[in-house]
């Protein structure tokens, strides 16, 4: 448990490790590593992999917005159903269930804001037990699961000391 | 004033310069240099230790503490060293808050030893013990360590040096530059030379929260030891606060006293920005701290892998965040290895006679750094031994390749 715990935290912050990195650092064999993480995706619990881009710099200005969705809970299954149903639109890129004056918090990308709008006024708004929906439009990134969006903080130490 | 010379402290002026100012000299004029060579994380103090300070400052903390340090602090730092050691100490009358531990050493040392009495320094060590035992009149003695051994002191060493004269033993585990820890029983084996001796020691602890095989033993925590040990600690390494300045002694209120009235004529006391810092550190700091040191185990891993792969023998340190490997393949001396390390492949280490003559033949890279940098270095120092092995190596290095 405690090896699995290491190689989840190690991924988390740096998806670019390789089997042998981690089993050095780790002080186990590689074939271990190699096993263990085969495992854990196999059994969900390591969904994917992705890098985190900063967009804007790169020169595209897409759109994203935090969506605060009110939902009518259905008997037996409560926010589930609605949850899953709205996480499969491709423009979600996150659904949340809250704790809170609303239910559903969902992360919704778009090439411009009118688009995304429409998918608020068109999709998202019209399902059925959707109640009303707040949308809030993301104006300037700073942090992102970890990572800093202004140039990267210098050595500052000095080269050489005792 | 043409002889400016004449005029000066010719105790201080025989001091020779420190051997890593000299090599820091070299490094600053080379450009795109990866730096083995530090002596401090390579993390920030973290985020919620900053924000303890700048609320304190907002709230107007900026005159003189006690010159004990402040109370809250005193009483933080007694609860630690009870939770973490099995150390009791009173904080009224048995803890020192000083400007780092460097002051520390400097206060332990005055506060004990006269001219001629000697202060035994096990070897390679950190710097300043032996300048420091001099500026005090006292005699340094070095305690030859050894790699075979792991670097640590042994007490037949201990017994072989110690004289009449001898009054002080510096015990600096987890040790810098070596990154060698005493265990135990390794500690347990010198009490009844220092008892019967009749030594005090002064054990500078600051790296002991980096340790990485078992729990760091603290030698006042054995029968008998508590009074005659001056434990010294800090924040420096554990909590990434070099810049901030602040340690602490504990120990006997006698000593405590003798060494807060050196401390209150020449520091008055440490700053309260520092002061607050540590506090805060020690009350919240425990989850980051731990985070700090599995990072470094984890590069200290990949550091002895590369380095068993470019065929420079080391052995395992388990403390500090250093590691100490044998350059004697190359068949250069440290400082020739080091510069010319510097020259041909852009990598600073510092080499190993900065820490004393035993320290010669190795060279100290510390892995308190990124692992890119860490990896890269690693690339650059095996072409530079790749290129300068030597026809022949010796005997005594093939011996260490297989510990």
């Amino acid at each position: 448990m405690e090896l699995e715990r290491k190689i989840l935290k190690l991924y988390e912050k740096d998806a670019t490790l390789n089997h042998q990195q981690m089993a050095i650092m780790l002080g186990v064999d590689e074939k271990t590593v190699t096993d263990t993480i085969a495992r854990l995706e196999k059994e969900g619990v390591i969904l994917g992999y992705n890098a985190i881009i900063n967009w804007e710099k790169w020169g595209d200005d897409g759109v994203t917005a935090m969506i605060d969705v009110k939902v009518v809970p259905e008997r037996e299954v409560g926010f589930d159903s609605i949850a899953e149903r709205v996480s499969r639109y491709p423009e979600v890129r996150c659904v949340y269930l809250m704790s809170g004056t609303y239910d559903l918090s969902v992360v919704v990308q778009g090439e411009t804001m009118k688009d995304v709008a429409r998918f608020v006024a068109e999709k998202l708004a019209t399902l059925e037990h959707v109640q009303s929906t707040t949308s809030h439009f993301v104006l300037k990134r700073y942090k992102q699961d970890n990572f800093l969006f202004n140039d990267k903080e210098e050595d500052r130490r000095l080269v050489v000391s005792p | 004033m043409s002889n400016m010379k004449k005029y000066l402290n010719p105790r201080v002026a025989a001091i020779p310069p420190s051997g890593i100012r000299k090599f820091f000299d070299l490094v600053v004029q080379t450009q795109g240099v990866i730096s083995l060579g530090v002596g401090e994380p390579d993390f920030v103090t973290p985020w919620h230790i900053r924000e303890a300070c700048f609320y304190s400052l907002e709230k107007g903390y900026t005159m003189y503490t006690s010159n004990l340090g402040m109370p809250e602090l005193r009483q933080e730092i007694a609860a630690y060293m009870l939770r973490t050691y099995g150390l009791e100490y009173d904080p009224e009358t048995e803890i020192l808050v000083t400007v780092g531990v460097s002051e520390a050493v400097d206060l332990a040392i005055r506060s004990l030893v006269s001219v001629g009495d000697e202060v035994l320094i096990p070897e390679p060590s950190y710097v300043s013990y032996l300048p420091v035992s001099d500026l005090a009149y006292a005699k340094s003695v070095s305690l030859t360590t050894t790699a075979d051994n792991e670097f640590r002191l042994t007490r037949e060493e201990l017994a072989a040096r110690v004289t009449s004269q001898s009054k002080l033993l510096v015990l600096p585990y987890p040790n810098n530059p070596t990154g060698g820890i005493m265990r135990r029983e390794d500690l347990a084996d010198l009490v009844d030379v220092i008892i019967d001796n009749d030594l005090i020691v002064v054990s500078d602890e600051i790296y002991s929260e980096l340790t990485y095989a078992g729990e760091h033993v603290s030698i006042a925590s054995l029968p008998g030891m508590r009074d005659r040990t001056v434990v010294l600690n800090g924040f420096s390494k554990a909590f990434a606060m070099t810049g901030w300045r602040i340690g602490y002694a504990c120990g006997h209120a006698d000593i405590i006293a003798t060494m807060n009235k050196i401390h209150q004529y020449t520091m008055l006391c440490a700053p309260i920005m520092g002061q607050v810092a540590a506090m805060e550190a020690l009350r919240h700091g425990k989850p980051a701290m731990r985070k700090m040191v599995e990072d470094y185990n984890y590069r200290r891993r990949v550091m002895l892998q590369g380095l068993a792969d470019i065929g420079l023998a080391c052995f395992e340190p388990r403390g500090a965040f250093y590691v100490f490997p044998s350059i004697q393949v190359t068949g250069m001396n440290s400082e020739e290895f080091a510069e010319k390390l510097l020259q041909e492949e852009k990598v600073a280490v510092v080499p190993g006679n900065a820490f004393g003559p035993s320290g010669e033949g190795f060279i100290r890279c510390c892995y308190a750094a990124s692992l890119d940098n860490i990896e890269e270095a690693l690339q650059r120092m095996g072409r530079f031994v790749e290129r300068h092995r030597s026809q022949k190596p010796s005997s005594s290095t093939a011996a260490a390749c297989r510990n």
